[in-house]
Parts: structure tokens; C-alpha cells; sequence
């Protein structure tokens, strides 16, 4: 089996998916602020 | 009952929590035994004992399995499950599925224990585990895999915290890799045949092995740098902005680096060229998230002098710059022909494992054992700087010794006389490695000195502390 036939496309899907994910966490507002999370996850008291 | 079950709901699952960590601390003391053991062995090849058992070859990918997946992955588990509950203010999703990836996990350890010295082998680097063991890592991945994004699934804070993702895309890839690579045909129960032959193996071998070390030992790896980091540094991280930027970039360009592995070899001349071109770019994205995390401490320097545990994560990360600057100067093909085959790549590989991978999981265990115990702070303060130290020494005395033994291996190789014969034999150049690797073998018993003072440390104050199980906080609004 040429393994590259399976490797290049898995990449390639994977590349797209990876997209996909971005998109979507993109357009749910997951990027808006990004400043307040860094800030959020230290008052986190323990 | 119903009030039992509500109070659980209402804290987060530290039990899960607590079992990885203290067997990530039990596993490093493991493996880094095996690990002095068979750096001895290099020296004095009779330690084996004519024990077919306890041969090099046998036990060599016992310690990478050991450090690897015992050590490494009881502090991904450990530290993952801490954090997604953490910052999603949910409870796991499952605690019998959690309880299942510690019980199955920890037998996965096992087995690999007994089975890498018996000879029983798939003969792939850093995926020796026949196909028995290989399905139960797989049930086992499942079930981490549920737990994990049914916990983001079920959170209360709408942002997904940057280390999430650095953990989600490790969980995710880990499964893809495992999958591909460990494809095989079982002749019996204990031996199967790869589906791949002769280069094609070789590739996929490598597409995985490299991609293990993106995404298990880095990937997963920094998402314990983004939370840890800012946390114990108690400021936030340098620029969230640039984590973002070094997630998607780094899990982009990730993918292609592992042709690397096998320059000059049968696999195809374009191949070869990408997996330079990928590796090369990996630079930009490592060192975006070097400098972000070092850069935390800007205007608070000052706190590194006194915190022991800053030290091993800010220490850390130069060695994760240091072996990432140095892995795509090493993927270069002219370099390669050099570095190739000699205990350079060796050295490489420790200044990441032992210097990345090490002191991240090694400071991040630090901060959890107390907080899971119910206690202010470590057993002892003063053990955890003396565990620095020595492991700061051992690494640099290890790299070192692999340095320039790789060099005078890779010079002494390719050296030819005016008449084009070879002026030394392969085994003048094993000779003249031999004071490099008794150098080695101080340096690995120091790091492994630090782990024993790390477990003495832990054992303390576990036994100075109590199981403690934190309150989720109620909404903010409410």
C-alpha cells in the first residue's frame, strides 16, 4: 500500500477540519475577547 | 442519597485527579530508574548479565514507554482532568468513565512492563505494544476522549480557556496516530505483522512517531505551560491574544514534520524536502509560544528568585525553545547528514524530554499535590529548590555529553583519507564515546536523584494531608 496515498489526504482532511473547527469557534464568539480570559482564569480562587 | 449525589455534583472530581498524580510521580521514578540502568549498560555492557530480560534492547523502549506514557501521560491525564474542570467550572463529565482511563491506563503500564522484556514487540518506535495492549489504549483513549469534551460540553463558562484546546487537539491527534500507525495483521496473540511494508512502514512509522512527539509531548504538554504558568506566576499569561495565535498555528503546520526522520533513506526526494520545509516552519509558532510564556513574568522577575516551582516551569520553557530552535536547525538535510544515527539526536531528545517535558510536569505536580491534599504548600519548600538544582545539573551534563559525542561520531564517520578509505572504524568512534557516556550516566542519575527527592517530598505531604475536594463556584449572576 503507497502510505502517502493514505497520509497526504488524512493530512489534508484533517487540515480542513482543523479549518472547520476554527470557523466555527470563530463565528460562536470563542475569539471576541481576547483579553478578559487570561485575566478570568487567575481569580479562579483556590 | 439524592443529598449525597448533589454534594458531588457540586464539587470537582480531585479523586481522578489525585490518582494520576501520584502515579505520574511513581512512573518517573520508574522509568528514570530504567533509564540510568540501561545508560549504565552502555558503559558496561556486562550489567545485562546474560539475561536476555534485562538486555538493551529489551529494556530501552521499556524507559521510553515508561517516561513517556506512564510518566508524561499520568501527568496529561492528571493535569487535564484538573483543568478543564477548573476552568469550566463542571464536574467530569463521567466519574466512572474517569475512573476507567486511570484503572485501564495504569494496566496498559503494566502490561508494557511485562510484556517489552519478555521480546513481545511490534518492533515501532514509541509503538511497541502488540495489538491486545494496542485495543485497550484504544478503549482507554475512547473513554478519556468522552470525558474530556463532555466536561467542555457541560461547562458554565462560555470561553473554552486556550490550554483546553492545547489539550483537546493532543487527545484528538493522539487517537488519529494511534490508529493509522497501529494497524496490523495478528498472526497469534501476541505477534502481528504491520499492514504497511518496508518504506511505506517507515513513513507512516515516522508520520506518527513525530506527530507523538508534537502532539503528546508538546501539544498536551503546553496546554500544562498555559494554565500552570500563569497560576503559579499569579499573573496572566503574557499575551492571551498570542496563545490563540500559537494554537492554530502550531496545529496548522504541525502535521508534516516527520519525513524528517528518514533523510537519505528509500522514502521519495519530495518527501524528504516537505518534512524539512515543515519542521523549519514549526520555529515560528514554538518560539511564539516560548516567548509567551517566559514573557509572563515580565516587571515580576523578581518572583523566580524565591519560587522554586516558577523555576522548574520557567526553566522549562527554555528548554522547549532550546530543542525547538535546535530540531529544525537538525531536520536541515546537510546538518542531518551529520547529526543522523549519532547520539546528537540523542541529546536532542533529552534537552526536550528531560528539560521540556520533565520540569513542566514536574512543576505542575508540585502545584497540584498540595492543593489536592488539603495544604498550603509542598511538605518541603527547600526539597523542591535542592530537586531543581540537581535536575538543572544532571540535564545540562546530559545534553552536553550527547553533543559533542554526536559530533565527533557524525566528524569521525565521514572522515576519509586522500585515497577515499575510511580513516576510522566503527568502533573507534564507540571507543572514543565512551567518557561521554559515563558523563551521560552522572547526568541521568542526577535528574533521577531529583526525582527521588521529588516522591520523598510528595510522600510527605500526603501523609501530612487529607483528600480534599473543591467546591465549584456558583454562578457569578445568581
Amino acid at each position: 500500500m503507497e502510505s502517502l496515498v493514505l497520509l497526504v489526504p488524512l493530512s489534508v482532511a484533517v487540515v480542513f477540519l482543523i479549518g472547520w473547527v476554527f470557523w466555527r469557534a470563530l463565528q460562536g464568539g470563542q475569539f471576541d475577547d481576547l483579553d478578559r480570559p487570561g485575566v478570568d482564569v487567575l481569580s479562579d480562587d483556590e | 442519597m439524592h443529598v449525597s449525589e448533589n454534594a458531588a455534583e457540586n464539587s470537582y472530581n480531585y479523586t481522578v485527579v489525585r490518582q494520576f498524580a501520584i502515579m505520574t510521580v511513581v512512573w518517573g521514578v520508574v522509568g528514570m530508574l530504567v533509564g540510568v540502568i540501561i545508560a549504565a549498560q552502555l558503559l558496561w555492557p556486562e550489567l545485562n548479565f546474560d539475561i536476555p530480560w534485562l538486555s538493551y534492547g529489551r529494556l530501552r523502549p521499556l524507559h521510553t514507554n515508561a517516561v513517556i506514557f506512564a510518566f508524561g501521560g499520568c501527568a496529561l491525564f492528571a493535569t487535564s482532568y484538573y483543568v478543564v474542570q477548573r476552568t469550566s467550572h463542571a464536574r467530569l463529565f463521567s466519574d466512572a468513565l474517569a475512573s476507567f482511563t486511570f484503572w485501564g491506563w495504569q494496566a496498559v503500564i503494566v502490561l508494557a512492563a511485562i510484556t517489552l522484556p519478555l521480546g513481545i514487540t511490534q518492533g515501532k518506535e514509541y509503538a511497541e505494544l502488540e495489538w491486545p495492549i494496542d485495543i485497550l489504549i484504544t478503549l482507554v483513549w475512547v473513554a478519556y476522549a468522552v470525558v474530556f469534551f463532555g466536561t467542555l460540553y457541560k461547562r458554565k463558562i462560555p470561553h473554552i480557556y486556550v490550554a483546553n484546546w492545547f489539550f483537546g487537539a493532543f487527545i484528538l491527534t493522539v487517537a488519529i496516530l494511534h490508529l493509522v500507525n497501529s494497524a496490523a495483521v495478528p498472526a497469534s496473540f501476541w505477534k502481528s505483522y504491520s499492514v504497511y511494508s518496508g518504506a511505506q512502514d517507515a513513513m507512516v512509522q515516522w508520520w506518527y512517531g513525530h506527530n507523538a512527539v508534537g502532539f503528546f509531548l508538546t501539544a498536551g504538554f503546553l496546554g500544562i505551560m498555559y494554565y500552570f504558568v500563569p497560576k503559579q506566576a499569579g499573573r496572566p499569561i503574557y499575551s492571551y491574544r498570542l496563545s490563540v495565535v500559537h494554537f492554530w498555528a502550531l496545529i496548522f503546520t504541525y502535521m508534516w514534520a516527520g519525513p524528517h526522520h528518514l533523510h537519505y533513506t528509500a522514502l521519495p526526494e519530495w518527501a524528504q524536502s516537505l518534512g524539512m520545509v515543515f519542521s523549519l516552519i514549526l520555529l515560528a509558532p514554538s518560539w511564539g509560544g516560548m516567548i509567551n510564556g517566559i514573557m509572563t513574568l515580565s516587571g515580576a522577575w523578581h518572583k523566580l528568585r524565591d519560587d522554586p516551582i516558577l523555576k522548574f516551569l520557567i526553566v522549562s520553557l527554555s528548554f522547549y525553545g532550546m530543542s525547538t530552535f535546535e530540531g529544525p536547525m537538525m531536520s536541515i538535510k546537510t546538518v542531518n547528514a551529520l547529526s543522523h544515527y549519532t547520539d546528537w539526536t540523542i541529546g536532542h531528545v533529552h534537552s526536550g524530554a528531560l528539560g521540556w517535558v520533565g520540569l513542566v510536569s514536574m512543576g505542575a505536580i508540585y502545584f497540584l499535590i498540595p492543593k489536592l491534599f488539603g495544604r498550603a504548600e509542598m511538605w518541603s519548600v527547600r526539597l523542591i529548590n535542592v530537586h531543581f538544582w540537581v535536575a538543572t545539573v544532571g540535564i545540562v551534563l546530559y545534553i552536553a555529553a550527547m553533543w559533542i559525542a554526536g559530533v565527533m561520531q557524525g566528524l569521525m564517520w565521514r572522515a576519509v583519507g586522500a585515497d577515499g578509505s575510511l580513516t576510522y572504524t566503527f568502533v573507534e568512534s564507540v571507543k572514543a564515546t565512551y567518557p561521554f557516556y559515563a558523563i551521560r550516566l552522572l547526568g541521568g542519575l542526577l535528574y533521577f536523584a531529583g526525582m527521588l527527592i521529588m516522591a520523598y517530598n510528595v510522600f510527605k505531604t500526603v501523609l501530612a494531608g487529607k483528600t480534599f475536594e473543591a467546591p465549584i463556584p456558583a454562578p457569578a449572576h445568581a
